[in-house]
C-alpha cells in the first residue's frame, strides 16, 4: 500500500516559490490502477517522483509498504554515456539482481540488436523508450509508476508494453499518468484530475474525464 | 556504483587513463624541476622532493575538480531512489584517489627502479601521510561538491583558487627552509602538514619535518561533517532531470 498524506511541494523558481502540489492525499492499494489525467505542467510528473522517492516532498509525508518501481518513462533512469548494456548492468547490480538473465530479456524485448552495445545518449527517442520500457520490466515491483511512455513508440511497441504490463503483471498496482484519457480509461480502475496544483478523486472515468475536460477549457 | 569507471568509455586504453594521466603531469613536473633545479632549499634529492609533493597536490586538487559538478551529469540515475548524491561523490573520490594512489605507487617504484631515486626510508610514515591527506582532499571535496550544487560561484573559483594555493601547499618548498616567523604561518594551511609527513616518511633524518597533525586531523574532521551536513541538505532538495 502507498499512502500519500498532505503532501505539498514548492519549487523555487525566480519569481519566488511556486506551488505544484498543494495538499494531495490518496491511497493506492494492492493491485490497484490509479490513473491521473492533467494539463501540462499540473504536476504530474512530480507527484510521480515524489511517489517514487526519488524526491522529498516539502511537507507532508509518503508511505511506501509495497515495493514501487522508479518512474518509468521514456527518458530518464540511464546514464547516457553508458551503453545499453551497461546500464542494464547497472540497474541489475544496484537492485542486487543477476544480469545475465536479464540482458537475455532486454535483447529480447527491445530488439535492438547491436545498438545495445552504443552509449544511450546515441539512441532515438523510441529506442530509449524500448530500453527504458524493458530495463523497467527486468525487476519486479508490487507498483508500478508509469509516466508517458506510451507517448513515443510504434504500434508494434504498444503492443508489446501492454501485453508485458497489464497482463503479465495484471496482479501489481499501478499509477498511470498521461495525457491520453483513452489510454487510462483502458487500464484504470481509479481516475484522478490534477488541476493548479489540487487532486481530485473519481471511481468513474467519465467524471474525471468530465473535469479535465473543463480545466482544459479554462482560462 | 563501480560503474562509473566507465567514464572513460571502452575506446583505446580506456580506464587507463585513470593514472596515465597524473603519472604524465607528474613525470612532467618532476622533470621540470630537475631541469630548472628548483631551489627548495636542501640537498634532498629532487627528483624524490617533485615526486612526493607533486603527487600529493593531485589528491587535494584533483578530487575537488572532479566532485564539483559530479551530480549533475548523473541526475537522471537519481530517479533510483537507493542512488543518492553521496555514492556519487564516493565513487568519484574512490576512483580519484586510487588512481592518484597508484600513479604515486608506480612512479616510485618506476624512478627506483632506474635508479633515480631511492627507497623511502620509513613505508608506514609515507603511508600515513598519503591517507590523511586523502582524506583531507576526500573531504574537502565533498564539501565543495556539495556546496557547488547550491552556487555555481564554487566552480569558479575552485580553479583559480587552487592555483593560488598551490605554491602555498608545500609542494614547491620545504617549511625547514622557511624563516622561522613565516614556518608557523605555512603550518596554517593543511596540506603542507600533509606533504612533511609524507616526506619525512620517505627522506627519514635527513629531513626536519614540521607539521602539525592535530591541525591536520582537525580540518580533516570539520571538512568531514561539514561536508556530510552539506551532502544530506542537496540529497533533500535534489529534483531528478
Amino acid at each position: 500500500m502507498i499512502v500519500v498524506d498532505h503532501v505539498h511541494k514548492v519549487y523555487p523558481t525566480r519569481q519566488g516559490d511556486r506551488a505544484i502540489l498543494n495538499d494531495i492525499s490518496f491511497i493506492l492499494a494492492r493491485g490497484e490502477k490509479l490513473g491521473v489525467i492533467g494539463r501540462n505542467g499540473a504536476g504530474k510528473s512530480t507527484l510521480v517522483r515524489l511517489v517514487s522517492g526519488a524526491e522529498q516532498p516539502t511537507s507532508g509525508t509518503i508511505t511506501r509498504s509495497m515495493s514501487v518501481s522508479w518512474p518509468i518513462a521514456f527518458g530518464g533512469a540511464f546514464q547516457g554515456a553508458l551503453t545499453g548494456f551497461d546500464n542494464v548492468r547497472f540497474i541489475s547490480r544496484i537492485y542486487q539482481q543477476d544480469y545475465s538473465q536479464n540482458i537475455d530479456f532486454v535483447q529480447d524485448f527491445t530488439e535492438l540488436g547491436i545498438y545495445l552495445r552504443e552509449p544511450v545518449r546515441s539512441y532515438s527517442q523510441g529506442m530509449r523508450a524500448r530500453l527504458a520500457f524493458a530495463i523497467s520490466m527486468i525487476i519486479e515491483f508490487d507498483c508500478y509508476l508509469i509516466d508517458e511512455v506510451i507517448a513515443v513508440g510504434d504500434a508494434r511497441f504498444h503492443e508489446r508494453c501492454a501485453m508485458e504490463l497489464f497482463q503479465k503483471r495484471a496482479d501489481r498496482a499501478m499509477l498511470i499518468i498521461s495525457h491520453d484519457a483513452e489510454y487510462v480509461r483502458n487500464h484504470c480502475n481509479k481516475f484522478a484530475v490534477l488541476h493548479n496544483g489540487d487532486m481530485s478523486l473519481y471511481t468513474k472515468f467519465d467524471d474525471a474525464y468530465e473535469k479535465h475536460m473543463q480545466n482544459m477549457h479554462a482560462t | 556504483m563501480r560503474e562509473i569507471l566507465t567514464r572513460y568509455g571502452r575506446h583505446n586504453i580506456g580506464f587507463l587513463w585513470l593514472f596515465v594521466e597524473p603519472m604524465l603531469f607528474t613525470t612532467g613536473v618532476t622533470i621540470l624541476w630537475t631541469l630548472s633545479k628548483s631551489v627548495h632549499g636542501s640537498s634532498l634529492p629532487i627528483v624524490a622532493f617533485a615526486l612526493t609533493g607533486y603527487s600529493s597536490v593531485l589528491l587535494w586538487r584533483n578530487m575537488p575538480a572532479r566532485c564539483i559538478g559530479a551530480i549533475e551529469p548523473n541526475l537522471a540515475l537519481m530517479y533510483h531512489r537507493n542512488v543518492k548524491a553521496i555514492d556519487i561523490f564516493l565513487a568519484r573520490l574512490l576512483l580519484e584517489a586510487g588512481g592518484a594512489t597508484i600513479s604515486f605507487v608506480t612512479l616510485t617504484l618506476f624512478y627506483i627502479n632506474i635508479g633515480w631515486l631511492d627507497p623511502p626510508n620509513d613505508v608506514l610514515t609515507v603511508v600515513e601521510g598519503w591517507l590523511l591527506m586523502a582524506w583531507f582532499g576526500a573531504s574537502a571535496a565533498m564539501f565543495l561538491g556539495a556546496l557547488a550544487e547550491k552556487s555555481e560561484l564554487v566552480e569558479r573559483l575552485w580553479h583559480p583558487f587552487s592555483y593560488i594555493v598551490f605554491p602555498l601547499s608545500g609542494a614547491a618548498f620545504m617549511v625547514d627552509a622557511l624563516p622561522t616567523s613565516v614556518q608557523k604561518l605555512a603550518l596554517y594551511v593543511p596540506m603542507v602538514s600533509g606533504v612533511e609527513l609524507i616526506r619525512e616518511g620517505y627522506f627519514g633524518q635527513a629531513f626536519r619535518a614540521h607539521y602539525d597533525l592535530s591541525y591536520l586531523l582537525g580540518c580533516c574532521i570539520l571538512f568531514t561533517l561539514l561536508a556530510l551536513a552539506r551532502v544530506a541538505t542537496v540529497s533533500r532538495e535534489i529534483t531528478p532531470e
